[in-house]
């Protein structure tokens, strides 16, 4: 099991250090700096071996956390327990930084008594957590009895992510289906050679189209995925039994069994979920036998589910580029894009970035929508759109001057990547329903006040050139 | 709220402050006093000065401050045992507390307190809260069991607490369940006989129960130990994989993969006529292409896991190629592994998709990641034969780009192309040819070597590009003078008119000018096949070579099946037994799939393969990259174990010797130790000249050459003899021996690194000694020394150092540094190797120096059963430069008179008496005359092991 947590700010100085077992001495934490924070290349792998110590460390922003051990340790548990303790640190003092963590260090140093035991993670749910690591100790003396053994059996019973006697007078509840699609296309294939013998620059967006026609292989999209999590914020009384219901095709084909009529018509609007994963209040045995998603949230914000699609994604953008080498000193850039959604609907937050070479001397853009920049110190153009409409499409063309090199080696050409915000869900996943019982108390289903909002981000959206 | 002031005091005089602070009477500057003292417990400072006046602290009624207390307890009551016993009453007092939360505090604590004394007051303490009304403080006292049994297991056994324990899996709460199977399993794994756990179906069914109910880091701990169960049958297993599978959608991954391992192991015990068991590979999939979407350290964890999966069960993830596509924005150690599953889910139906992504992956920026692309690419067309062409024109193209390590990596890879489809794309070795000159790497030159020596008859130049490569032979690492060895004779056997000089040249370099014993046994087993029997020569060197697999880097079949019971632990992520990176006997059981069991009514066909390889599928796993040593051993020396040479029966007994202990050394036992001066060196008279019809004037020519590096080796040599264990050296194993030639003392080590760490940053350095044995030269390790590599090295002495008398006179102290640590050892060297040339002392002085010292400076020694007779006794010494002035036959037995000088100039006179004992061996009797009489015992050992070896 783990032997020893430290954390380091990024000179490798120790800012926590806590030891669970005798094998782990004081050099182990002087190895770790040595050997990893401040070794010169970048990190080859998460786990360390140093003299027979194993070292499992994470970054976040420019502090470090390292699990130890000297024994064959369950190495997934232990970057569970290193993002969850993140989250917990999160949770009680905002970001991870060296001013909050010596700001902390007393509340740091009695949460890693709780939560790890002799390197075993014990409930790490921030939620019980608080219930009675508050950081005012001298609160043990006013709760009751009947207080104390409330906060035991939550710590270690079966519904450990919430207390009871929860009270509200409204009783609301908000989902957040948020997705990040992820894409990565192909090359524009014979593309650029077509365009030097035509060599006509006014009539490039025309080309381009006819490119996609004409083309062996136009850009192919290589792959794409959606991950989403299903958020959701409850503000519900009691200990209520929730039910929520999704397009999932096996669910729907399941019911549409008796109605073939039902099938035909749900079935377009039926999503294939090739994989989900849930918090654990989800009866994960219920969803195996019944795939029916049944559980008792905690108060107030968590992370219901995850999922995975990877079929009939809508990919609101498309990106064509065009790149063009005009002798050696010089590269000619079109990048096209359409968005490919409802025209009623807006995108937002869109950004293109355009990698240049790292021997640019000048770039010249010219852009019809939004605003485009050179930015030097990232080796790239960042073209940014506040808004766009649905179905439609720009485009952006920039001439890039290069300092003559005798550099052999070719430039890599890292693929043209893309951000935005669109207000749908781009796997189609819908939500159907989300039931409340709360039998002991006397408020209902239709008592309740629901909000569902969709939003589609991009995850690694990437087309190269 | 500014609790970072702390850390910042450094003035002098604070713990003098501390003291006063702690024993103040205000509670806030108390606790003050405290958190100050933790903030320098963390940055290292040692506060245990302070420890009576924190301990003073421990009785308070705030709850803060007690934990900070019990927190400084934890660090230093092991320096301050003593002292320690001033806390027990109060933790005895807290096990009583009427809050919960406050007993189990007191209870963690005091497991975490490594005194021996604390634990006799523990155990009282402990058996109540075990049975504690709160579930809280039960699930404490069972992690507490585990800590007690590190201290002292003896006592938990007596205690009953084992017994405890295990009631508690019976517990009505999940967490308590769950904390107890983690203590067991732990304690277990240091009893690995005693059926501690002892996990039975109504055990299981327990266990599956809580699994339902209690956390995730519960459930973690629950399927890792039901990982370690075995069911009675196939239906059990079945039942137990339908409960497991629901953890399958669980939202930590750790879950996930503990659920599959458990899922894997199990899955052997059904058989694939089984429904179920499809249903269950099709279940698999998804949550381990799930894993691919969590943060990068938990995707690498996951890669190393599906490399293992995949390699065992292919089917699993054979559609999902496209996930693992490498993004541009991954970490560099998520790239690596995911283009080695890449690699091994290539097949005819995916590999036009990956051999566009691997051409990508040739631009990148990384060298490692290039490099490891194109090799893929070379193992893509060796996998599957429809894509071969395209990969060889692939990485013609990339070679074209001249980029020195794509060019490297490629030519590396296409020789594999070679082995595996003969005769078919030789048309691109002109384009290799061109790139000759820009190899800079070993493994690319031998490579390359190899392509013009295989491909000797078609490249009109090769004895031309051959003879390049031999002008730098000595700069040349093992690998590539081994390489051009070989290809050279190809080469002479192809074309033998015009390249006799050529293999002359190269035959003469490998054996006479080499200080690498393979590669001088290589030499003489060429130089004698050659000139006994060039068709024989021929038969051999030329044999058909056997393809080489499709599948490269697989893991060896047992390794995996153990591997796969260790999914999602360390020893998964390393590819390694936990045996290898595991001190001690601890959680190092050996664990092996369970064998496959049918019950009754199940008919599985005999002919279904027991566990894992789908049949045709072969295993017999040819290195091809790394390893080309090993490779041409392979090659060359396959065939004539049972050839012809050998039986020739004219070959002499010189030869035979020759060709025995050469072949011993590359068949590849113990390589070390059998270095030319070790065997007998025929005598020129005795090579057959009239052996090797066609070219046998030249070669006997040669010939006559090795009785000339018999002589030429200089005094005795010790084999190799463990200096420095890997065990007390972090890893690093010393081994070594000393040795004299030509008038220079060298100390010849082998370093082997056993560690899994690479070691840099060699030094070496003696401590004085009574002849004043020093460094000539610093330890020249070349490059650093990665794990399980090996590497020789000749460190010159001088005896120029300072001098201080040792006990025993030839005890040798030597520290070794290496970028780990720094290691000390001592070892003995022989006495010989101080023994000069020019101790041959005038006749006269002799007789004039044996009666000026006096006859107490006189020893005697025998030595037994020597099986040599004067001369053979003579000349053997005299190769250690003691040298023979006189002899005389007195009544049948000869009398030697010998001199040597030491290093330091004292000069050692002796007189050897030979008696024949029995038959064919001599009794020997040696006085030693000398004017420092402690060397004579040192001498005398000598003396023995000159002539006993």
């Amino acid at each position: 099991m783990i032997g020893g947590l430290f954390i380091y700010n990024h000179k490798g100085e120790v800012l926590i250090s806590r030891v669970y077992r005798d094998d782990i001495g004081r050099n182990a934490v002087d190895a770790f700096r040595v050997n990893v924070i401040h070794a010169r290349q970048q990190v080859r792998s998460p786990v360390t071996n140093i003299a027979r110590t194993s070292f499992f460390h994470v970054k976040r922003s420019n502090i470090w956390l390292a699990a130890v051990t000297k024994q064959n340790v369950n190495a997934a548990m232990v970057f569970e327990f290193l993002y969850k303790m993140c989250d917990v640190m999160a949770a009680y003092f905002g970001k991870i930084s060296e001013e909050n963590i010596k700001n902390n260090f007393v509340l740091i140093y009695e949460l890693l008594d709780e939560i790890l035991d002799f390197g075993y993670p014990q409930n790490s749910e921030t939620g019980a957590l608080k219930t009675f690591i508050t950081q005012q100790g001298i609160k043990s003396q006013h709760q009751t009895k009947e207080e104390q053994s409330q906060i035991t059996s939550q710590v270690t019973g079966q519904i450990g992510w919430r207390r009871e006697g929860i009270k509200y007078r409204r009783n609301e509840l908000f989902l957040d289906v948020l997705e990040s699609v992820n894409l990565l296309m192909s090359p524009q294939g014979e593309g650029p050679l077509v365009m030097k013998r035509d060599g006509g620059q006014g009539r490039i967006l025309v080309l381009t189209q006819l490119l996609l026609f004409i083309c062996p292989s136009p850009g192919q999209v290589l792959s794409a995925h959606v991950s989403g999590r299903v958020v959701m914020k409850s503000y519900l009384s009691g200990m209520p039994e929730c039910k929520f219901g999704m397009n999932d095709k096996i669910v729907i084909e399941k019911q549409g069994k008796g109605t073939a009529d039902e099938t035909s018509k749900s079935g377009k609007q039926s999503i294939a979920i090739d994989d989900c994963t849930f918090h654990q209040c989800v009866r994960l045995s219920k969803f195996d036998s019944e795939r029916s998603i049944s559980f008792i949230p905690p108060d107030g914000e968590f992370e219901l589910m995850r999922y995975r699609t990877t079929k009939d994604i809508i990919l609101p953008f498309r990106v064509i580029p065009l790149v063009r080498e005009v002798g050696r000193t010089k590269l000619e850039v079109k990048v096209v894009i359409k968005s490919n959604f409802k025209p009623s609907l807006l995108a937002q937050k869109i950004e293109v970035r355009i990698p240049t070479p790292l021997n640019t001397s000048g770039v010249q853009v010219i852009c019809m929508k939004g605003k485009a920049k050179y930015k030097a110190s990232e080796n790239a153009i960042v073209w940014k759109i506040k808004r766009m409409a649905g179905m439609k499409e720009s485009q952006i063309s920039a001439e890039i001057e290069l300092l003559p090199t005798n550099d052999k080696k070719k430039w890599a050409r890292p693929p043209i990547s893309m951000n935005f915000e669109v207000p749908f869900a781009p796997s189609g996943l819908k939500v159907r329903y989300l039931k409340v019982f709360e039998p002991k108390l006397n408020y209902s289903d239709h008592d309740v006040i629901k909000w569902v909002r969709y939003i589609g981000r991009s995850g690694i959206y990437e087309t190269r050139c | 709220m500014t609790d970072s002031k702390y850390f910042t005091t450094t003035k002098k005089g604070e713990i003098f402050e501390l003291k006063a602070e702690l024993n103040s009477d205000k509670k806030e500057k108390k606790k003050e006093a405290v958190k100050k003292v933790i903030a320098s417990m963390t940055v290292g400072k040692d506060v245990s000065a302070l420890f009576p006046d924190v301990v003073n602290c421990m009785q308070t009624d705030n709850l803060e401050l007690k934990k900070l207390v019990y927190l400084y307890l934890m660090n230093y009551a092991k320096s301050q045992p003593d002292m320690a016993i001033m806390a027990v009453n109060t933790f005895v007092k807290d096990c009583e507390d009427p809050n919960p939360l406050i007993r189990a505090l007191a209870v963690r604590t005091m497991g975490c307190i490594r005194v021996d004394k604390i634990t006799e007051y523990l155990c009282e303490p402990l058996r109540k809260c075990l049975k504690d009304e709160d579930p809280y403080v039960r699930k404490t006292a069972a992690v507490c069991v585990a800590k007690l049994h590190d201290i002292n297991a003896q006592l938990v056994e007596d205690q009953g607490f084992l017994d405890t324990l295990k009631d508690l899996i019976s517990d009505s709460n999940p967490m308590v369940v769950a904390n107890a199977v983690a203590a067991l399993s732990e304690i277990a794994e240091s009893h690995p006989s005693s059926n501690l756990l002892d996990l039975n179906p109504q055990s299981i069914n327990k266990l599956l129960t809580a699994l339902n109910e209690c956390t995730e880091w519960g459930q973690i701990f629950i399927l890792d130990c039901l990982a370690n169960y075995t069911p009675k049958d196939d239906r059990e297993a079945q039942s137990i994989c339908e409960r497991v599978t629901p953890r399958l959608s669980h939202a930590n991954s750790a879950v996930v993969l503990s659920a599959v391992k458990v899922l894997m192991k199990f899955m052997e015990m059904l058989s694939k006529d089984l429904d179920y068991y499809g249903t269950l590979l099709k279940k698999l999939a998804p949550p381990l292409v799930t894993l691919l979407s969590a943060e990068p350290e938990l995707q690498y964890v996951a890669l190393r896991n599906i490399n293992l999966i995949v390699q065992k069960r292919p089917e699993i993830l054979k559609h999902e190629m496209k996930v693992f596509f490498v993004k541009y924005n991954d970490p560099i150690y998520v790239k690596l592994e995911k283009l080695d599953i890449m690699i091994r889910l290539a097949s005819q139906a995916n590999i036009a998709q990956v051999l566009a992504e691997l051409k990508e992956y040739a631009t990148e920026v990384d060298v490692d990641f290039v490099r490891k692309a194109v090799r893929a690419i070379g193992r893509c067309a060796i996998k599957v034969e429809q894509s071969a062409e395209r990969c060889v024109s692939t990485l013609l193209d990339l070679i074209q780009t001249k980029v020195n390590y794509v060019v490297q990596e490629a030519i590396v890879v296409i020789k594999d192309i070679f082995r595996k489809y003969p005769n078919k794309y030789e048309s691109v070795i002109a384009t290799l040819c061109e790139n000759l000159d820009s190899l800079d790497e070993p493994e690319a030159r031998a490579a390359m070597i190899w392509i013009v020596g295989e491909y000797a008859e078609r490249i009109d130049n090769a004895d031309e590009l051959l003879e390049s490569f031999l002008e730098g032979f000595h700069d040349e690492s093992t690998q590539v003078q081994l390489q051009l060895l070989t290809a050279i004779v190809k080469l002479f056997l192809k074309k033998p008119t015009e390249t006799q000089e050529l293999v002359q040249q190269v035959l003469s370099l490998a054996t006479q000018d080499s200080d690498n014993p393979d590669l001088r046994d290589r030499g003489y087993i060429y130089w004698r096949l050659l000139s006994t029997d060039p068709v024989a020569a021929k038969e051999v060197v030329l044999a058909e070579k056997p393809l080489i697999s499709e599948e490269t880097d697989l893991i060896e079949p047992t390794l995996l099946d153990e591997l796969i019971c260790y999914i999602g632990t360390l020893a998964s992520v390393y590819h390694k037994p936990p045996s290898a990176f595991v001190e001690g006997g601890r959680g190092v059981v050996h664990k092996s799939l369970p064998p496959r069991t049918a019950s009754s009514e199940s008919t599985e066909s005999p002919e279904t393969a027991p566990a894992g390889a789908p049949p045709g599928e072969q295993l017999d796993v040819i290195p091809t990259q790394g390893d080309l040593l090993g490779d041409l051993l392979n090659l060359d020396l396959g065939p004539p174990v049972s050839g012809p040479p050998l039986a020739t029966s004219s070959v002499q007994m010189g030869a035979v010797d020759l060709l025995g202990s050469g072949l011993d050394s590359l068949m590849g036992d113990e390589p070390e130790g059998i270095g030319a001066s070790n065997f007998v060196s025929p005598p020129a008279a005795a090579v057959p000249a009239n052996l090797g019809a066609p070219m046998g004037s030249g070669l006997s020519d040669l010939f006559d050459l090795t009785s000339g590096v018999g002589t030429l080796s200089g005094s005795y040599v010790a084999p190799k003899a463990v200096w420095l264990p890997a065990m007390k050296a972090k890893g690093l194993e010393i081994s070594g021996t000393f040795t004299r030639q030509v008038g220079s003392i060298s100390m010849d080590l082998q370093l082997t690194n056993k560690a899994l760490q690479v070691m840099t940053d060699f030094a070496i350095q003696f401590n004085r000694n009574s002849f004043g044995l020093a460094p000539a030269a610093p330890l020249q390790v070349h490059a650093p020394l990665s794990p399980n590599q090996t590497v020789e090295i000749s460190l010159p002495l001088n005896t120029v150092g300072s001098v201080m008398k040792m006990e025993p006179l030839n005890n040798l102290q030597v520290a070794v540094k290496n970028n780990i640590d720094v290691f000390y050892f001592s070892t003995l060297y022989p006495l010989h190797i101080l023994f000069v040339e020019d101790g041959k002392m005038d006749r006269q002085m002799f007789l004039a120096t044996w009666k000026d010292i006096p006859n107490e400076n006189e020893a005697q020694f025998q030595i037994r059963d020597c099986p040599l007779n004067a001369e053979a006794v003579s000349s053997r010494l005299q190769s250690s430069n003691i040298f023979t002035i006189a002899k005389r036959n007195v009544e049948g037995q000869d009398m030697l008179y010998q001199s040597l000088k030491l290093t330091n100039g004292i000069w050692v006179l002796a007189e050897l008496r030979i008696q024949p004992g029995n038959p064919s061996f001599m009794d020997l009797e040696l006085s030693l005359k000398c004017r420092a009489p402690e060397v004579s015992q040192h001498v005398y050992q000598a003396y023995e092991t000159i002539l006993k070896n």
